[in-house]
């Protein structure tokens, strides 16, 4: 039975939508029960397409200019949701149509309890009240595989991990029992282990309940856990649909096939660069050693101004860097990767030792031999300068005028980073993405440094241009001698561009070594956990299993010191963080 | 910038009026008055507006229309002047209370919320009753009383500025706070601070006038706008041009800068910079 038929559907924005189309002529079928995935870059469409199945596109300023939308209601009646009125749209929504959202943060009402709010939902749309809706409440918390149920009902929305708040959400759309479920990049915002978590919610729960799913996403290696079929979009239009092993297995468009191309699919260890300068044996002076580094933030009682305890943000991390060399830091949100990032660039307190040996003895050195590209190229930029001062900014930090041997360093970078070399008086809003990132990494190679901090550089660009930003880094990498610390929490780029790999957990690093090693024979527990959460193209309709332990508050109290780590020298440049067996 | 103002419809009409105040003034600054502001010709005392004399005599028969004139530059120098103090001044202390936090954070802000709960010209008045009346004084009371909000409208978004990566970034070149404070943060601030003033200016031609009107401005015989007015006041059924002139020009005045503040905020706010061509 056919659920959603949609056909030649249009929708433009502004006040000539004819004129400024996003969505170009979508047509597809999806029948009760099936999970349909719309994958597409930023852009494409995809989003604009699923707000449209229930017109909440009327309220981003959208209108819906061509083409019809089928929906076959729970009655048997057919509405034309093109056509209907909002009175009808406000009872498909909910009770038709439900629809989960990328930030789950944003979309719970933070003065009120997850219990509240869940009983509320019931009362809307079920007409339960008092003990009876407390008691739906708390069941569709245990369907959504909440822990501990009772207790999370009185909390706020604060009080719960992004991956629980997306639970949460999730639950308070089933409670209405929708016949179709919209998920629009349900898992973007998530840590990758939450992510697999929320995958194989969604998958028990579509198999549970027997209701139909569009599923969008940026990330075509999600989709093989979930579809059933997948359509691709481009500039508004679907360039290839058809059913899951087809599109994956024998892409027919370019553009697909682009698509699965440019994604880094991760290869377990296999795709590993294997350039390291570590690989001969002999390798050369570490330009970098980070020995013991520690970052801890006090916690303050306001009134009394007594410590109250410590976060241990950064635990006793330890490494060293050689010339031409990246090492990867993966590791999930909280973890304290950036901040070690941050520590090693004097941007937040720490102790420990830092030595950059070596660094000072190259010709044309610079002052300032550490450099940082952070993650979001629209935040790192100065709206309000031009390319030139942008670039000129770290010159000028270290007391050198703007001279003609600058401009000539300016010139050139531009030109090694592929951007116009007259396009020094334009602004960053200029740029696209990609071209901004670009710039930022220009501007970090100003000072001639000999290593570069790529703080989730790539993690805001779009997998194509994420791609090409890669093998500039790599590039840029070979020609200059650089090393990179490369953080990120997306497993298939560090397997791209990491020589080495150090795996923090909880402050700590748990696992470090050559990047192969470690990915290929996984010592470390949350290693392991880490790796089999990474999205598989290749795996199809996996299930992973639930697993909801988190990670503990790192709140230690006034003067703690954790005991020293044993390490297990698991190969020769591989070593993992002894575990408790018991 | 100055095309996107008389592009805007309420940009037009208080450009247009600041404009042609700021040309009376200079007429005024520059003699080229009707009559000689000082001179009193006894003999058309309480004269009514005619072709001889265009707004009329007061009370001493000395000329309202070029009094008026020479009136708004005396305003307008006040103004300017004690807005440009309080702006400066204001916004050093705002982005150094953001930057540094902690003590000097709370010491700077406190002190301004202090200043903040006295009703404007009520604080401006204890200035002037402890330094004593005159043009200085006004300015340098009117620009105590208006820097608080200078320094507010600054600090609030200096301090998310503060937190975003480009500072970060700076911060990893080694840049001066100096040239973070002056490229990083100024220079994205310098929207709301053009808009604040302009409104600024509004106000303070209201305080100048206030303050003249007590006598504690402007002292006789130099002519101010304030002061006419309340030369006016015993006069204003006999000869009702006295009070009108100087009222409306204050008014007119005051509508001016504010319309073009209004007009600032929407050409410099990028969210609706979009939807005006």
């Amino acid at each position: 039975m056919t659920l959603l038929s949609v056909s030649g559907l249009h929708v433009g924005f502004g006040r000539d939508p004819k004129a400024g189309e996003v969505v170009r002529g979508v047509s597809f079928d999806l029948a009760a029960g099936q999970t349909l995935a719309i994958v597409g870059e930023s852009g494409s469409g995809k989003s604009v397409t699923a707000l449209s199945l229930n017109r909440l596109v009327d309220f981003g300023g959208g209108t819906i200019t061509e083409g019809s939308i089928r929906l076959t209601r729970a009655d048997g009646d057919v509405l034309e949701v093109t056509q209907a009125d909002e009175a009808a749209m406000t009872r498909v929504r909910g009770a038709e149509i439900g629809m989960i959202f990328q930030e789950p943060m944003t979309s719970l009402n933070p003065v009120l309890t997850v219990g509240a709010q869940m009983e509320e939902a019931f009362r809307l749309h079920r007409g339960l009240a008092g003990a009876a809706a407390r008691a739906a409440a708390k069941d569709a918390l245990d369907r959504v595989r909440i822990p501990d149920v009772a207790r999370r009902l009185g909390d706020y929305p604060h009080q719960l991990s992004g991956g629980m708040l997306q639970r949460v959400m999730i639950a308070s759309v089933l409670a209405c029992n929708p016949r179709l479920l919209i998920a629009d990049e349900p898992t973007t915002a998530l840590d990758v282990t939450v992510q697999a978590q929320i995958m194989a919610l969604l998958g028990e729960l579509k198999q549970e309940t027997g209701m139909a799913m569009i599923f969008i996403t940026h990330d075509i290696g999600l989709v093989a856990g979930i579809a059933d079929r997948v359509m691709v979009m481009q500039d508004g239009r679907a360039v290839e649909q058809g059913a899951l092993a087809e599109v994956l297995d024998h892409p027919q468009h370019d553009y697909t096939r682009h698509l699965l191309h440019a994604v880094p699919h991760f290869a377990n260890g296999r795709a590993a660069r294997q350039d390291g300068p570590r690989a001969g044996g002999a390798a050369a002076a570490p330009v970098l050693t980070v020995q013991d580094l520690v970052v801890r933030f006090p916690v303050k009682r306001r009134m009394f101004a007594r410590a109250k305890g410590e976060i241990h943000a950064v635990e006793r991390v330890s490494f060293d860097l050689v010339p031409g060399e990246t090492l990867g830091i993966v590791g999930e949100s909280g973890s304290g990767k950036s901040t070690a990032a941050r520590a090693i660039l004097g941007l937040v307190r720490s102790r420990g030792t830092l030595a950059l040996p070596g660094a000072d003895t190259r010709a044309g050195a610079s002052q300032r031999p550490v450099q940082m590209v952070f993650q979001n190229p629209y935040a790192s930029l100065n709206p309000r300068l031009t390319v030139e001062s942008l670039l000129a900014e770290p010159v000028i930090a270290t007391g050198h005028g703007i001279d003609d041997a600058v401009r000539a360093r300016m010139a050139q970078l531009l030109a090694r980073v592929d951007l116009p070399t007259n396009c020094l008086g334009r602004y960053p809003h200029e740029f696209s993405g990609g071209q901004r990132q670009r710039l930022c990494i220009a501007r970090a190679l100003m000072l001639n440094p000999s290593v570069v901090v790529l703080d989730e550089a790539v993690s805001a660009l779009d997998v194509s241009v994420q791609a090409r930003v890669l093998e500039l880094l790599v590039d840029l990498q070979r020609e200059f001698g650089l090393a990179y610390l490369f953080i990120s929490h997306d497993m298939a780029v560090v397997e791209r561009i990491a020589h080495r790999i150090a795996v923090v957990h909880a402050g700590q690093i748990v696992e470090i070594g050559d990047a192969a090693a470690v990915l290929s024979a996984p010592r470390h527990s949350y290693t392991r956990r880490l790796i089999s959460a990474v999205p598989n193209i290749d795996r199809r309709h996996v299930r992973f299993t639930l697993d909801t332990s988190t990670v503990g508050s790192l709140l230690r109290p006034p003067g703690y010191e954790p005991p020293m780590a044993d390490w297990v020298q698991v190969g020769p440049d591989h070593r993992a963080r002894a575990e408790d067996t018991a | 910038m100055i095309r996107a103002i008389f592009h805007h419809p309420s940009g037009r009409i208080g450009g247009g009026i600041v404009l042609v105040y700021l040309v009376l003034a200079g007429l005024g600054a520059l003699g080229l008055t009707p009559h000689d502001p000082l001179m009193q010709y006894r003999l058309d005392r309480l004269h009514p507006p005619g072709a001889a004399y265009w707004l009329g005599t007061d009370l001493f028969g000395r000329d309202i229309a070029s009094r008026l004139m020479v009136g708004i530059g005396q305003s307008f120098f006040v103004a300017f002047l004690s807005v440009a103090a309080a702006a400066s001044v204001g916004t050093v202390l705002g982005l150094t209370a953001a930057w540094v936090g902690r003590l000097w954070d709370g010491v700077v802000m406190r002190s301004m919320d202090v200043l903040l709960a006295f009703p404007a010209i009520l604080l401006a008045l204890l200035i002037v009753a402890i330094m004593g009346p005159g043009t200085w004084t006004s300015v340098l009371a009117i620009a105590f009383v208006y820097m608080p909000i200078f320094t507010r409208v600054v600090r609030g978004p200096a301090l998310s500025l503060k937190t975003r990566e480009f500072v970060d970034a700076a911060r990893t070149f080694g840049s001066s706070t100096r040239y973070i404070l002056t490229r990083h943060l100024l220079l994205n601030i310098v929207a709301p601070l053009t808009v604040q003033v302009t409104l600024a200016l509004a106000w303070a031609l209201l305080t100048e006038a206030g303050l003249s009107f007590l006598g504690l401005g402007t002292q006789p015989p130099a002519p101010s706008l304030g002061l006419m007015l309340s030369d006016s006041r015993n006069l204003m059924e006999t000869a009702p041009w006295l009070m009108i002139a100087p009222g409306v020009t204050i008014m007119i005045g005051i509508l001016g800068f504010n319309l073009l503040g209004d007009a600032l905020r929407d050409i410099l706010d990028p969210k609706t910079r979009g939807g005006r061509a």
